[in-house]
């Protein structure tokens, strides 16, 4: 297993958010976590990374065999996790190029790989951007400063390209994408899919998953998840919503 | 998490270390404490001065007697007993002579602070002038200046030796009624450095002058002039620092600049006076004026200064653009941390045709300073065509420190364009988060935000001071976060 959660609970603020989370993810496989609004889908994602707004009251996460709640942020994220945020944040000052520069070469001493030069690494960026087609001129930019809602988005992507994660989750990545963008972004997010790598697809919509076929679908209500099945669930929720399953589980 | 990531980072910053805090013990010359007549004439009888210098001291210290402490700065200086401060102190010379052989205990003390003063250790193509306490230490490559007619020396050795100049300039940018610390200076300066660049000299090297305060219950007080002549260049290096002490110091100087037709001269501070410890207990009280006269026409002056150190700091290096088509260029990054206060700018003061200027100030206060930025912009009513452009950003790191701006335009001509522009933004957890999760660390987070803050002004350093002034910044972040 590459991710294995048993029993988290969390909370923000003295508020349960999580109540009982189980879910394993395999390598090489795509899950969609689906739910209504305010069901603990982003709570799930930011707690993964290590959000430290969120305390975790109970349960474990174990990634790559490791205790993934008693790694830092930046250790989850060099071990392989990347969350491909709802709302990137505007750096000022800090250029793409340097802000990814370090990132990767962090990544790199991880690994026990030496730091790239200047020209490899720029060389790596070129390759990269096109996979999202990322207009050459942002990576000269401040950290999503001034970017689109769409060019944060596929900044995003772009940045998950240059780390390789083992794990990514996608938080909301649809929201505030228009039909184009939302098709690039997804095919960019296909043309990174390895065998060895996995994906968690957070969403209220079936449009992004037409792109990015779920090999999993769960429901996450009120803290945990209430179904899980394979990817014909996501037209059955379109079809009929969210209220079926509140009613299933007795509210 | 707002809560207590903020707080963890905030210990973090305000636990970082000031690495030029020792001592050294040198056997040291020292006045007893206290300011009277009969100390100036001490003072100058010591140096073996003339008549005119003494009178010039006097004069400014009867001004003095008359002139109130200014108390319109954005700072709470606590009362200075001026009674309780040694005006003159200077590490003994074992041996007399030429100068030729210094003190091993000094040698040691500026090759600890990375300033070697044995030419053979030579920085890359430097000249450095070594300030302790009152005097002068040494210069190295004087001889190599002096072929070129350049004149790099201690203050004291130039009005013994080329007293014309001395008298002709000292005072003729700084007048000694300026203000108050002009005033105490010009009555008590013991050292500093002079320059002289002659017409059409472009000098080979860079001129540096590093002063230390080492002696305890003094004032440091040196006075820096600096004349380049028609169609010459020279850029001009100043670093300072002092050991760590429970008590306040007083470190009140002047600089002055004289700039002639076509003559160009950049002037880089790195000051790291020490701040005090986290709770405020302690470090230097910088109060100097600093001035640059663009005498000459078309002549350019080129302010850069990086400030983390001092408790308090007030200070405001500025031009007077007299000369036709002159330029004055003011870069600064001010950096306060825990209990430090800082107000700090530029005076522009445009009086020729077409002279431009241009103000980059960034200040970061992290803990809980105060970082006010303090400006004056001045068009006088000959000044035709003049230009400004004035950028002001400040940086909040945490909740609880101040960042103020008090631009004041003065324009008397109707054909001037000035321009102001002025931000300020605060690190947030949210912004360090993003960084960790791509990976990078908060205290490299930290300093890579701080890094593309002061980018624009670091840039304008001379290369081997940037790298230093880079580290100090990241010295000033430094913390055992992750």
């Amino acid at each position: 297993m590459l991710l294995e959660i048993k029993d988290l609970h969390a909370e923000i603020e003295g508020k349960e958010i999580l109540r009982g989370i189980n879910l394993s993810i395999g390598e090489g496989e795509v899950h969609a976590i689906m739910g209504p609004n305010g069901s603990g889908k982003s709570t799930l994602s930011a707690v993964l990374a290590g959000h430290k707004a969120y305390r975790v009251t109970s349960g474990e996460v174990w990634f790559k065999g490791q205790n993934l709640l008693e790694m830092a942020p930046e250790e989850r994220s060099r071990a392989g996790l990347f969350l491909s945020f709802q709302y990137p944040i505007e750096i000022p000052g800090v250029s793409m190029v340097n802000f990814m520069r370090a990132a990767v070469n962090e990544h790199r001493k991880y690994k026990q790989l030496p730091a790239l030069t200047a020209g490899e690494f720029l060389k790596l960026m070129r390759e990269k951007k096109e996979i999202v087609q990322l207009d050459s001129n942002l990576t000269n930019r401040s950290v999503n400063e001034g970017f689109s809602g769409g060019e944060k988005k596929r900044n995003e992507i772009f940045q998950m390209a240059m780390l390789e994660p083992s794990l990514s989750i996608l938080d909301e990545t649809d929201s505030g994408l228009d039909i184009d963008a939302l098709r690039i972004v997804s095919e960019g997010v296909n043309k990174l899919k390895r065998p060895d790598n996995s994906t968690i697809v957070i969403t209220h919509y079936q449009r992004l998953l037409d792109y990015i076929v779920p090999d999993v679908v769960h429901v996450l209500y009120k803290g945990r998840i209430v179904r899980t099945a394979g990817r014909e669930l996501v037209a059955e929720l379109e079809e009929k919503g969210y209220d079926w399953i509140k009613q299933e589980v007795g509210e | 998490m707002k809560k207590t990531g903020q707080k963890k980072l905030l210990n973090d910053l305000s636990n970082s270390e000031y690495k030029y805090g020792f001592s050294t013990d040198v056997d040291t010359d020292i006045f007893p404490m206290g300011l009277d007549e009969s100390v100036v004439r001490a003072i100058s009888a010591k140096k073996h001065e003339p008549q005119w210098l003494l009178d010039f001291r006097l004069k400014a210290y009867h001004k003095w007697l008359t002139m109130e402490h200014p108390a319109w700065a954005h700072l709470q200086i606590p009362e200075i007993d001026f009674q309780k401060i040694s005006y003159y102190a200077a590490p003994r010379k074992k041996q007399a002579g030429d100068g030729q052989q210094i003190d091993p205990e000094l040698v040691d003390t500026f090759n600890k602070l990375g300033i070697p003063l044995e030419e053979q250790k030579r920085l890359s193509g430097m000249a450095v002038d070594a300030v302790m306490d009152s005097t002068s230490v040494k210069t190295t490559y004087k001889e190599e200046l002096s072929k070129l007619g350049v004149i790099f020396c201690s203050i004291g050795e130039a009005v013994a030796e080329y007293p014309d100049l001395v008298q002709k300039y000292l005072g003729s940018v700084v007048s000694y009624a300026d203000n108050f610390y002009a005033a105490l200076n010009s009555a008590v300066f013991s050292d500093g450095s002079f320059v002289y660049i002659p017409k059409g000299v472009r000098c080979p090297m860079e001129l540096s002058t590093y002063f230390r305060i080492n002696a305890m219950g003094t004032g440091q007080f040196e006075r820096t002039l600096i004349v380049a002549d028609d169609d010459s260049y020279v850029s001009y290096l100043e670093g300072c620092t002092a050991p760590m002490r429970d008590e306040n110091q007083l470190h009140a100087a002047i600089v002055e600049i004289v700039v002639l037709d076509r003559a160009e001269v950049k002037y880089s501070t790195v000051q790291n006076w020490y701040p005090g410890d986290k709770d405020g207990k302690g470090g230097i009280y910088n109060f100097v004026t600093k001035r640059a006269l663009c005498q000459g026409e078309s002549s350019k002056v080129f302010w850069t200064q990086v400030e983390t150190g001092s408790a308090i700091t007030w200070k405001y290096p500025g031009c007077v653009l007299k000369g036709d088509n002159s330029v004055g260029e003011f870069y600064s990054v001010a950096f306060t941390n825990n209990y430090q206060q800082a107000d700090t700018g530029t005076k522009m003061i445009h009086l020729g045709k077409n002279t431009r200027s241009r103000i980059v100030s960034k200040g970061i206060s992290a803990g809980k300073s105060q970082n006010a930025y303090r400006g004056l912009v001045k068009v006088g009513k000959n000044a035709d065509g003049a230009r400004n452009f004035s950028q002001c950003d400040s940086l909040l790191i945490g909740k609880s420190c101040g960042a103020h701006t008090f631009p004041v335009i003065d324009v008397q001509n109707p054909t001037a364009v000035l321009e102001h522009e002025a931000s300020t933004s605060k690190i947030n957890e949210d912004q360090l988060f993003y960084c960790n999760q791509r990976g990078i660390s908060t205290e490299d987070a930290v300093g890579l935000i701080v890094g593309g803050f002061t980018k624009e002004v670091l840039n304008k350093l001379p290369m081997e001071f940037a790298v230093e002034a880079q580290k100090l910044l990241q010295i000033s972040l430094e913390g055992s976060v992750g």
